[in-house]
């Protein structure tokens, strides 16, 4: 009886987690991935969901094998055994969740420090790092006029910003009830975003009203763009297409409205894209 | 059970009017009409009251406690703009300090009377106390009307208005539970020195407004 | 629901002019079980308010179009229905309705420790809620910045909505703050002689430990909102970045509040689950006191967490590194309390009962709400779906399919208790089946919509989501018609229902041991002394006869 016991347990075990692996691997609720941070972010969310399909699986079907297999038949005013509790159950059942959490917490850890989300904001410490401390030290004045470069000097207050060589800079401003994308590079303003594949963009965001949000659910990405408070994001788009840019705080009535697109070009097509839009031909 | 649930109502009206069951806690009645119920559970009542109002002023105190959390963050990350600064003036708020630790000890003192029964005694200790207060108010309003900003000048002036004008309401109510318990101490008041409840409860709330003070003080003038 | 106390009782003990009968419920009574009623009642009203705005929510979003209704006027409604539906309907509801009705049996006293701070406390939430609701037809304009209010938006939107809506919730704070106080005072100082703090119902600690939360919580909130209220009014600048304010410290001081709000929200409902399950299926609670101390640790950790609705807010990274493991964590306690749950089934004898059926209910759905709701825990996998529908899916299969189910189920657990009639149980099964499945009709197609593009508080939307969400909508108009089976139980039991005895299901808890509906102070005699509240087939040979109940001395 004991042994059938722990067989049964062991094999139900095994169904479950294989079940969980199978769900979580082969349903994808996903759209496509267009940025590197796409393809990490779908890794935690196969994990995610094979756990999560195995913890709502297990208890699911306890629950159901419990009411049928107990329920009251008719004429039976017993009642059940009077067990009132069972410490080694008790510390088993605390002991799988706060591991499952723990495995959870620090994979997620790891994600996030690969999308960047861990690297400092500030843009002097970033600079210090990236462009090494030898420099620094032999050249104050010049590391400190890279410090103080396009964000002149501001502070950064959240966002994701991995450590990279050559970022595209694009300064995103959000009012009601748009997004204005300006490039530093080559003086274009534009109301849409457009990016070479491959190439690290940042974007420096501000708000000038209320708070929005910059999301490309494809990019697996948002930031808040609050005012008062700029804020940066970092991607590296891999994936060439057309994507929506949604506005993902309440912003106003027309919230629901303030969407563009981001295009992610082949590197050529980008240059085209840049010297077709570029002031020196479109103002004289 | 059957038996206990099902006990005649007549059982039941005169079962809780004659007992003096401990679990009777009098309290479909008008409170203060403890003198109807036994002693026993008058205490009872009486020290869910107090220990009523204690919860009630830990409430209070996480509002404080909310806005001192606002007031140090925004020091902490939101520059001054140009020209302000966080230096106040510290005579007058110092001895206002020194007004309210002083009335914490007067009302200690109006209250150890009113349980010596000694109640005369009690009101003018309650009087003194009531006194401080109100000085303590004027020096308020003598800061708020020489400080060198307004209301919206700038953050720090936002929040020290917020903070102290917060505080400033504690202190009327509790100048003005004083003014009615010191009335109440006059013979043939509600306060005696079996029956207190109001007295101990403005003692504690007073008790509480100074504490915060003292906080206030520490990170608003002193920080 | 009326109730009926035996005639000769109120003369005595009724003060003088307290209406008799049904009009005490239209009145300020100190009766904890007419308070009790009475949050329920109002509760149930304005839970019909609030489903009548997601019902306009969701015919908007029927279609891709901003159609149905302006714009502006579409935030003023999932404004109102978030307000109304967590400051009016589950929170008084779970707290105040059941709290009210249950904490004094549970602890052996005649009524609350303070019967006048309670009837006050009841009596702010009416006002309140109209003045809320008239918003929207005498001030031009409701508040439109969404439950969370955040500025600079909620600086901008039309101020006198604004302004209204944060007088209410500060009144419904306050009622929340002044319901906590009597309930710690009450469980703590007002328990029968003899009767330990490790005997008393589950339900006193989860009303305990959810009190303790709205003490150190709520008055942080009231701060909040003061200062915004300053904002709108003197045009001071704290969160206004104009003026040099600070949005973000806001948000912090907000879901402070807000978090814990949601324990507030469903710890009273864990507590009744408790209560009901071991009935329903003859045998002791499992576990209490690991049950006990997981409660205390959800409260401490409950009050730890608020940054996870910030991670894309700009707090540093360290900020979102603690919040994530410290939201995890709290999955180790409420895991305890499931598992102890289906012990406590495991085994028994169950009945099936539209009670139970909700109960299970609750169990899966909240199951289901607490892991995506650890997944919005991982910033990584927050930033995606943060503020999309994946986030309104989450809270819904917690707040309705967790705790609304809990209240449906705590209604057929003890309408017998407040009325002295059985609720029909095929009526109760039908309710119970439209409600499960319009509910998950309703919301699991929320959590695809939001993984693939669609954020929440839009009118419009792009138009490849409009399947799914008819569906959605088709859901909420199921879950529409699932009340009606409840309204004709209640209102056909009132009239016709047939007399449930003192104690249909021969519970233990000291509630069932007096008549039902119980006499004005509860007991007739002495009030029992109930040391084992689930002592279920410890006194063998079973049957309704057997439980220790040791009279009093
Ligand atoms: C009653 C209400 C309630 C409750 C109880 C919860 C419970 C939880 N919530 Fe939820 N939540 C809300 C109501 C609620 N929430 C609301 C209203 C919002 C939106 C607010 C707004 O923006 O408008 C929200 C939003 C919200 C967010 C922010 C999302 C965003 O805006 O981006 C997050 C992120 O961490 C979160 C997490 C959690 C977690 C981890 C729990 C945990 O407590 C859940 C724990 C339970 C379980 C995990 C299940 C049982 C456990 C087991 C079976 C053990 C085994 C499990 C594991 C090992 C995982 N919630
Ligand atoms: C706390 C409890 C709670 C409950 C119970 C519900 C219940 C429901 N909620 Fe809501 N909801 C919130 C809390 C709650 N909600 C919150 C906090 C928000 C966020 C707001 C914000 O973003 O600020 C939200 C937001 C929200 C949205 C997102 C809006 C948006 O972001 O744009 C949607 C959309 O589908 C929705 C739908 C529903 C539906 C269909 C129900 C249904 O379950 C309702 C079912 C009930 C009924 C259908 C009532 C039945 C009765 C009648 C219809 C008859 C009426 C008759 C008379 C009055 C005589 N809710
Ligand atoms: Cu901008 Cu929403
Ligand atoms: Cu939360």
């Amino acid at each position: 009886m004991q042994i059938r016991t722990a067989v049964t347990t062991a094999l139900a075990a095994t169904a479950l987690i294989a079940t969980g692996m199978l769900v979580g691997t082969q349903v994808n609720l996903l759209p496509v991935d267009a940025s590197s941070n796409a393809a990490a972010y779908d890794s935690l969310f196969k994990v995610l969901f094979s756990i999560g399909t195995m913890l709502f699986a297990g208890i699911l079907i306890v629950l159901v094998y419990s009411l049928v297999r107990f329920r009251r038949r008719a004429g039976d005013g017993a009642d059940g055994p009077p067990t009132e509790g069972n410490l080694p159950l008790e510390i088993v059942w605390t002991a799988i969740p706060a591991v499952v959490v723990l495995f959870i917490g620090i994979y997620s850890y790891d994600i996030y420090e690969r999308m960047g989300g861990m690297a400092p904001l500030d843009h002097d410490a970033m600079h210090h790092q990236a462009s090494a401390m030898i420099e620094a030290s032999v050249q104050p004045a010049a590391s400190q006029a890279i410090g103080e470069d396009q964000t002149s000097g501001e502070r950064v207050w959240g966002g994701i910003r991995p450590i990279d060589g050559d970022v595209l800079p694009v300064d995103v401003t959000a009012m009601q009830f748009a997004f204005i994308f300006h490039y530093p590079e080559g003086e274009i303003t534009s109301g849409e975003l457009h990016v070479p594949l491959g190439r690290p963009v940042e974007l420096r965001m501000k708000a000038l009203d209320v708070i929005h949000a910059f999301w490309v659910p494809q990019f697996r990405l948002k930031q808040d763009v609050i005012p008062g408070q700029p804020t940066v994001l970092t991607f590296t788009p891999t994936r060439a297409g057309t994507y929506p840019v949604i506005c993902a705080e309440l912003c106003g009535p027309y919230h629901g409205g303030m969407r563009t697109s981001v295009v992610v070009h082949e590197p050529d097509d980008y240059l085209a894209w840049v010297q077709a839009n570029s002031p020196a031909i479109t103002n004289t | 059970m059957t038996s206990i649930s099902s006990s005649s109502a007549a059982s039941a009206a005169s079962g809780s009017t004659a007992s003096a069951s401990t679990t009777r806690t009098d309290s479909l009645l008008p409170e203060g009409s403890e003198h109807l119920a036994s002693q026993e559970s008058a205490d009872a009542h009486h020290d869910a009251r107090l220990f009523g109002l204690a919860t009630f002023l830990v409430a209070d105190g996480m509002t404080f406690a909310g806005f001192f959390a606002a007031y140090l963050t925004f020091r902490a990350v939101n520059p001054l703009p140009e020209g302000s600064t966080y230096e106040l003036e510290l005579l007058l708020p110092t001895i206002n300090t020194v007004l309210l630790l002083v009335s914490s000890f007067t009302f200690h003192r109006a209250g150890q009377a009113c349980r010596a029964d000694q109640l005369s005694k009690a009101r003018s200790w309650l009087l003194v106390t009531g006194g401080l207060g109100l000085a303590f108010l004027a020096g308020q309003m003598v800061e708020y009307f020489t400080l060198p900003f307004g209301l919206t000048d700038n953050l720090f002036a936002s929040t020290f208005y917020a903070l102290t004008g917060f505080h400033g309401l504690h202190v009327t109510l509790g100048a003005i539970c004083i003014g009615i318990v010191a009335l109440q101490t006059r013979p043939g008041g509600a306060i005696s020195a079996s029956s207190h409840f109001g007295l101990e409860a403005a003692e504690l709330y007073w008790h509480f407004v100074d504490g915060i003070w003292v906080v206030l003080y520490g990170i608003l003038y002193l920080l | 629901m009326t109730v009926a106390t035996p005639r000769d009782l109120e003369p005595q003990l009724q003060e003088p002019l307290q209406p008799a009968g049904w009009l005490r419920y239209f009145s300020f009574s100190l009766d904890h079980k007419v308070i009790g009623l009475q949050y329920l009642v109002c509760g149930f009203f304005f839970y019909l308010v609030g489903g009548l705005l997601a019902g306009a929510i969701r015919t908007e979003l029927a279609t891709p179009l901003s159609d149905f209704m302006p714009r502006d006027t579409y935030n003023e409604v999932l404004t109102l229905h978030g307000t109304v539906m967590i400051f009016l309907w589950i929170v008084p509801v779970v707290n105040g309705a059941f709290g009210n009705y249950l904490i004094p049996f549970y602890v052996g006293a005649r009524d609350m420790a303070f019967p006048r701070l309670n009837a006050v406390a009841f009596w702010m939430i009416p006002p309140a809620g109209l003045l809320l609701i008239s918003s929207y037809f005498l001030a031009g304009a409701a508040a439109q910045s969404g439950w969370t209010a955040y500025p600079p938006l909620s600086l901008t939107t039309p101020a006198a909505g604004q302004i209204v809506w944060i007088l209410s919730v500060l009144l419904l704070g306050g009622s929340s703050i002044f319901g906590a106080v009597n309930f710690i005072a009450t469980v703590l100082k007002l328990r029968r002689p003899g009767l330990k703090l490790m005997q008393l119902p589950m339900y006193c600690w989860a009303m305990l430990g959810t009190s303790l939360l709205v003490v150190l919580s709520t008055p942080v909130l009231a701060g909040v909102l003061i200062l915004l209220s300053f904002d709108i009014i003197a045009h001071t600048g704290f969160f206004n970045p104009a003026l040099g304010g600070n949005v973000v410290v806001y948000q912090h001081l907000f879901w402070f509040y807000s978090h814990p709000a949601v324990y507030i929200m469903v710890l009273p409902a864990f507590g009744l689950v408790s209560e009901i399950l071991p009935v329903h299926s003859r045998k002791p609670l499992f576990g209490y006191t690991t049950m006990v101390y997981s409660i205390m640790a959800i409260v401490f950790l409950g009050l730890i967490v608020w940054a996870h609705h910030m991670f894309t807010s700009g707090t540093p990274p360290w900020m979102r590194l603690f919040f994530t493991i410290a939201t995890s964590f709290i999955a180790v306690p409420t895991g305890i309390k499931f598992f102890n749950w289906l012990a406590t089934l495991w085994g028994g004898k169950i009945a099936l009962n539209s009670a139970m059926l909700f109960s299970c209910g609750f169990i899966l759905n909240f199951v289901f709400g607490g892991i995506t709701g650890i997944t919005l825990a991982q910033v990584p996998f927050d930033i995606h779906v943060h503020d999309t529908y994946y986030v309104v899916g989450h809270f819904h299969y917690i707040v309705y399919g967790g705790t609304v189910f809990v209240i449906f189920a705590s209604l057929y657990h003890w309408y017998p208790k407040f009325t002295g009639h059985l609720l029909n149980e095929d009526l109760g099964r039908l309710h119970f089946v439209l409600t499960f499945i319009g509910f998950n009709l309703c919301f699991l197609p929320q959590h695809w919509l939001g993984l693939n593009g669609m954020p929440r508080r839009v009118a419009e939307y792009d138009p490849t989501f409009s399947t799914l969400n008819q569906v959605s909508s088709v859901g909420a108009l199921i879950m529409a018609i699932s009340t009606l089976p409840l309204l004709i139980n209640v209102v056909v039991t009132a009239l016709y229902g047939t007399p449930a005895g003192d104690n249909p299901w021969n519970a233990l808890t000291p509630e069932w041991l007096t008549t039902s509906p119980p006499p004005v102070e509860n007991w007739s005699g002495e009030a029992p002394l109930v040391t084992e509240p689930y002592g279920y087939g410890q006194h063998q040979p079973a049957g309704p006869s057997s439980h220790p109940l040791t009279p009093a001395a």
